[in-house]
């Protein structure tokens, strides 16, 4: 069977700076999977590879049985492949249900429409709503974005790409600024998705990685230092050693 | 007179308050009969405004050069009615939006891959090239010392451009409104809806999948077209070109009147005209010499006071009496 994402000896370099080592890496169907690593890594580079904002140098990336290496990024998307942002990528202006709608009407294909108003569109707005209810958003609905506290700005980031009901979805670090106390709620979230999702999540959180996360891989310098499952990862010493350690105890 | 924004949630319904710039606009029509030719010319500018408040306003995209299709308009009607002998308005205006539209398109196609200052030094190139082509096309054009011989045959057959601008009024206005309806419908739709997401973060809009490069091409050659007849009516009731209709003078002097107005709002882009038109009118009279002056003046206090210019300062007394009341 095919994985859901895969990308054979990826590589990316900037001048003599390399940041992407001949990365061969497969995202099975409904993988629940954390990309980890220290900062410098080469974590971003590769999403940013995935999702078609950096071409890379060589090597393939395959989305399900298509080669999507020279796909842009709307193509892809409509491929199936959505992803969050690090930094909060908001409409900041715009009620928290219109950020949903947008992508939703994105998908459905409504959004170059223009003879008929955009909330004579009850399907759009419904799916949104539904949407926003369940990741517990509902009653913010009417809210803008800039209102809103900042832990639901990060529920809003997963709500929008689930909108664009993804075949795979890249997490990228989707708890960055949320105290760890609220973080619990991001990961509710996450354990809820639908199953048939495959995603992938780039995370500094280790509780929230390892408590989510069936298979782990570790990029260090632009290479895949170990891939396993969560308890292997944990017991590994070079993983220890380049990060784990840092990061507990640091 | 809020902000009116397009979304899935919004209401596109006129508001009752939506009809007062006509009512004034017929008003002053009959109560201001010797001020039809400054009223016209405002009417003009508030199309123009509009077509200007769609890209800014709503798609976010910077421009300096909006001149080059309300001039293209200006000078593709002039010529029209003044060398080949068609003197239908009708026609006219119909080749005058073809004219923007096109140019809108090719243009819009080649800037709108760039952005920020790039792309407001490429909109500034576009209407200064035409204004060379149009000062050196002196046997179409008439060159520095402008076009005349302008001749307009009555609106469809019936109406009759008169010498106190009474159907140059009228016609005016009925064409602003229709072009007021097609602006205001288009960003209550999905895809106006979809421009305010560019404007917001075009960045999330790649990632959800929009052709953002396509819908600006698009939202930028419809805007084209506006100001393309906003400039054939310029021609139509001045029965004349000059070559400052494509001068970057008109197109800034058109940016401040929609920022005095205000940005995103619709209704901004009838307000700025009215007062910057109607202010540049009593000032040039009074201080000939110092009108710029005052203009200026205007223009500091809103942009360091009131940044959604004076519609954003009506909004915010409104909240305050209904936050007393």
């Amino acid at each position: 069977m095919s994985a859901a994402l895969e990308t054979r000896a990826l590589c990316k370099s900037f001048g003599a700076l390399t940041v992407a080592e001949k990365i061969d890496f497969r995202l099975e169907p409904g993988a629940r999977h954390a990309l980890i690593g220290p900062n410098g890594a080469g974590k971003t580079t590769f999403v940013n590879m995935l999702t078609g904002v950096l071409p890379p140098s060589s090597g393939r990336i395959l989305l399900g049985d298509e080669d999507i290496t020279a796909l842009g990024q709307a193509k892809r998307v409509k491929l199936g492949l959505g992803r969050t942002f690090q930094i909060n990528a908001l409409f900041r202006r715009l009620p928290v249900l219109d950020n949903v709608a947008l992508a939703v009407a994105e998908r459905r294909g409504v959004a170059p429409r223009m003879l008929r108003a955009a909330s004579a569109h009850p399907d759009i707005r419904d799916e949104g709503m539904a949407l926003l209810a369940t990741l517990g958003l509902a009653d913010d609905a009417k809210q803008r974005i800039l209102d809103l506290p900042y832990g639901k700005q990060r529920l809003v980031e997963i709500a929008i790409a689930l909108g664009l009901k993804p075949r795979v979805l890249l997490l990228d670090e989707p708890a960055a600024g949320v105290p760890s106390l609220e973080s619990h709620r991001i990961l509710e979230v996450l354990d809820r998705l639908p199953s048939e999702i495959a995603i992938l999540i780039i995370e500094h959180d280790m509780d929230l990685v390892f408590r989510f996360a069936r298979r782990i891989t570790v990029l260090v310098q632009g290479e895949v230092l170990v891939e396993g499952a969560p308890d292997e990862i944990g017991r590994d010493k070079r993983v220890h050693q380049v990060y784990l350690g840092e990061q507990r105890h640091g | 007179m809020s902000r009116h924004a397009g979304g899935y949630s919004a209401d596109p319904r006129v508001r009752a308050v939506e009809w007062l710039p006509w009512v004034v606009a017929l008003a002053a029509f009959f109560l201001l009969p010797e001020y039809l030719s400054l009223g016209a010319r405002i009417l003009i500018y508030m199309l123009y405004a509009l077509s200007l408040d769609l890209i800014v306003g709503y798609a976010g995209i910077i421009t300096l050069g909006h001149s080059a299709y309300f001039g293209l308009g200006a000078y593709v009607a002039g010529i029209l009615a003044a060398k080949a002998g068609i003197s239908d308005p009708m026609v006219q205006l119909a080749a005058a939006a073809a004219a923007g539209a096109l140019l809108g398109l090719v243009t819009g196609a080649i800037i709108l891959r760039t952005r920020g200052l790039t792309l407001l030094m490429l909109t500034l190139a576009i209407t200064s090239v035409l204004l060379e082509i149009a000062n050196k096309a002196s046997s179409l054009t008439g060159g520095a010392d402008g076009l005349s011989g302008v001749v307009i045959a009555p609106i469809l057959g019936m109406f009759k451009f008169d010498l106190f601008g009474k159907t140059a009024y009228l016609y005016c206005l009925a064409v602003l409104l229709v072009g007021w309806w097609v602006v205001r419908r288009l960003i209550y739709s999905p895809f106006g809806t979809s421009l305010t997401g560019v404007r917001e973060n075009s960045l999330r809009m790649h990632a959800i999948g929009a052709p953002v490069y396509w819908r600006l091409v698009l939202v930028y050659t419809i805007s084209a077209t506006v100001a393309g007849v906003a400039g054939g009516l310029l021609t139509q009731t001045n029965q004349f070109v000059g070559l400052n209709v494509l001068s970057f003078e008109s197109a800034g002097e058109l940016l401040v009147m929609l920022i005095l107005g205000g940005v995103g709002r619709i209704y901004g882009a009838f307000v700025g005209p009215v007062v910057y038109l109607i202010a540049q009118d009593l000032l040039a009279k009074q201080f000939p010499e110092y009108w710029y002056l005052g203009i200026g003046t205007m223009l500091v206090l809103v942009v360091l006071f009131a940044r959604g210019g004076i519609l954003g300062i009506l909004d915010g007394l409104i909240a305050r009496l209904r936050r007393k009341a």
